[in-house]
């Protein structure tokens, strides 16, 4: 097996992208899970509210999504761009 | 040092055995340990419910036992086998013994949620204890899915030929399908174990909403699986898709690289995906009028955390098919 420079520089973006996009998605996963079941908790507290709490709760998963976006991005990058 | 393949084979066997068993045993003991940890407690406020208490601790800590059961069968299968002197079976055995290791964690750790607070609820609400301990016998053993997935994959790796399939990549792809499965299995057992904790919660705390607590309980763990799936299929295309023999090291990388990226990307969204459900599971019980609500909240919330680990689903397809 014959193991060229251009041939690990490669191997290297894919395992990059890889553990970019695997590591990447825990953060967000866990906090926007923590983000909706404090929205529920909320809701079983005062169920009047429950349209106002939905809405603030979507926005702040749309913010803590940005991080796992940007691990997307950089694995995309990896495969399709750098490389 | 030159040794034949037989050996090579034979020390990755027992290397995936130890593996296997060493890192399954972690969830069930914690699991057991923190259900023991609530039966103390419990039985520290109601010494003479004592009998009831100490029957549900063990009953719940035989099913948090099962996963670790799992990982002793497969390490037992790694042990004793014989195995075709092929360099393929090198990393056959060791990713069984990874998938089999890494899967047992989270549905051990998980399923002794439910158990610890089954024993709390009783000491609560002891005329609900029939209740309660049917609601954590369901609750527990849906956890133990993961773990089930981890055994399924790492049998199918032991008893699937792949002797007529070029050694690079394919040693690749079934360490990949390993790792996939087994990372993915962490999050989504303990994920399934706070939704069953905070369900036998529930009940103790309301008796009346009972059917209800449990029926959401089993809609929210259904969800909690979806990660875990994702790590299934794409395990299961690894396993089952031919790849052309290659030359360089890439190819392989890319498919080892698909499945730690989907084993990976799948923890985190399977234990958000769990601890969203114990909420909703926790707060419906205790707010009746509520309930629809909750139930729509939760699982609009759950698709949004959903979302990373499609993302995990798209890299490692993207890394199978076109890298």
């Amino acid at each position: 097996m014959a193991i060229e420079g251009a041939d690990i520089v490669q191997a290297a973006a894919y395992i990059g992208a890889s553990l970019a996009m695997g590591l990447g998605a825990l953060g967000p996963g866990v906090g926007e899970g923590m983000a909706a079941a404090k929205t529920c908790e909320a809701i079983g507290k005062n169920p009047k509210e429950a349209g106002l709490l939905t809405r603030t709760m979507l926005v702040g998963q749309a913010v803590t999504e940005s991080t796992g976006i940007y691990s997307l991005v950089i694995a995309l990058l990896l495969l399709f761009v750098v490389v | 040092m030159d040794f034949e393949i037989q050996t090579w084979v034979k020390m990755s066997a027992f290397a995936g055995g130890g593996i296997a068993m060493g890192l399954g045993a972690i969830g069930a003991a914690v699991g057991e340990g923190n259900a023991a940890q609530s039966a103390n407690q419990a039985i520290s406020r109601q010494p003479e419910l004592s009998g009831e208490i100490l029957k549900t601790l063990l009953v719940g800590q035989a099913i948090a036992e099962s996963a670790a059961i799992f990982a002793l069968v497969v390490a037992m299968t790694l042990l004793f086998s014989t195995f075709s002197a092929d360099s393929i079976m090198v990393s056959v055995v060791m990713s069984a013994g990874l998938a089999m290791g890494l899967g047992a964690i989270g549905s051990g750790a998980g399923s002794g949620l439910p158990a610890g607070s089954a024993c709390t609820g009783i000491s609560r609400q002891p005329k609900m204890s029939s209740k309660i301990t049917t609601n954590m016998l369901i609750g527990s053993a849906v956890c133990q899915t993961p773990s089930i997935f981890a055994l399924v994959t790492a049998f199918i790796l032991l008893f699937t030929t792949f002797s007529g399939r070029p050694v690079s990549p394919t040693w690749a792809a079934i360490m990949g399908a390993g790792l996939a499965v087994g990372l993915a299995s962490i999050g989504s057992g303990l994920g399934g174990g706070l939704v069953a904790e905070k369900s036998c919660e529930g009940i103790a705390r309301q008796p009346n909403s009972s059917g209800s607590t449990t029926m959401l309980m089993l809609l929210a763990q259904a969800v909690t699986q979806t990660p875990t799936i994702y790590g299934l299929l794409v395990a299961f295309i690894l396993l089952f898709k031919s790849s052309p023999a290659a030359d360089s090291i890439a190819p392989a990388i890319a498919l080892l690289g698909s499945g730690l990226c989907m084993g990976l990307g799948a923890i985190g969204p399977g234990w958000g995906i769990g601890y969203s459900g114990g909420m909703a599971v926790r707060w419906s019980a205790r707010n009746e009028k509520a309930v629809t609500d909750i139930t729509k909240v939760m699982l609009l919330g759950q698709a949004g955390v959903s979302s990373t680990a499609i993302y995990s689903l798209l890299i490692a397809l993207v890394l199978i098919f076109i890298a």
